[in-house]
């Protein structure tokens, strides 16, 4: 069982895991992951970000990285919501979490679709900060990151 | 008429002013030929056109030469930075 949402609205972790655990004797272990707006970017400070997406792809890119894990590791149920629009410091991004009968695949799932999100979901971050808007430029390390798995 | 549409995202969608555009398939008949189309048609965006740019066909992304067929969605976009 899968879940994608791409949403403005904020999510609640406490719904979004009850979700996961809802009718489901089957899985023992729950991973899930919260990335959230920090303050500071580069050393500089920041103020609020945009979140840009590209509506339609961004859902099945979501589904291949996801399936993708499903090939790799057991994953009974996958839950990915991200956030686009207007964040503020300390807003909730994105969650991701994971459910296996055992937590080596939950939680190598989970990272696993969390490092390719990061590189092949078409999401683009725009930041407002003390030196004025920017583009956040994707990081080599994010790149060599999903090159491990 | 044989036309596919090009999207344009993020800083290359601001940098160019341009969200879409129609580009006739006598043209550019694969996505090879698409960044020197468009480096000839619009000489003053090279320069946004230079860096690492990543291309999507009908909203897969795609890393090789492509053929492209009439309909098609291509975009063209940044390094993605989600998460």
């Amino acid at each position: 069982m899968i879940h994608i949402s791409v949403q403005t609205e904020d999510f609640n972790v406490q719904d979004e895991y009850d979700a996961v655990c809802q009718q489901n004797n089957d899985d023992g272990a729950v991973v899930f992951f919260v990335g959230r707006v920090r303050d500071l970017n580069q050393g500089d400070a920041v103020f609020s970000m945009t979140l840009e997406h590209y509506p339609g792809m961004t859902e099945s890119a979501l589904a291949d990285i996801i399936s993708e894990a499903q090939q790799r590791w057991p994953l009974n149920r996958v839950r990915v919501v991200h956030r686009v629009g207007p964040l503020q410091p300390s807003d909730q991004i994105v969650f991701v979490a994971t459910s296996s009968p055992h937590r080596e695949a939950a939680f190598a799932g989970a990272e696993f679709i969390m490092d390719y999100l990061k590189t092949r979901a078409p999401f683009w971050k725009k930041e407002s900060t003390d030196k004025g808007e920017r583009w956040v430029d994707a990081k080599d390390s994010d790149a060599k990151k999903a090159d491990t798995w | 008429m044989n036309t596919f549409t090009l999207k344009f995202f993020a800083r290359l969608r601001e940098e160019t002013k341009t969200d879409a555009l129609e580009i006739p398939l006598g043209e550019v008949a694969s996505l090879g030929e698409l960044k020197e189309y468009l480096q000839k048609q619009y000489p003053h965006w090279s320069g946004f056109l230079s860096g690492k740019l990543l291309s999507a066909v009908n909203q897969q992304m795609v890393n090789d030469d492509v053929p492209l067929q009439a309909g098609d969605e291509v975009a063209l976009f940044p390094p993605v930075t989600g998460g």
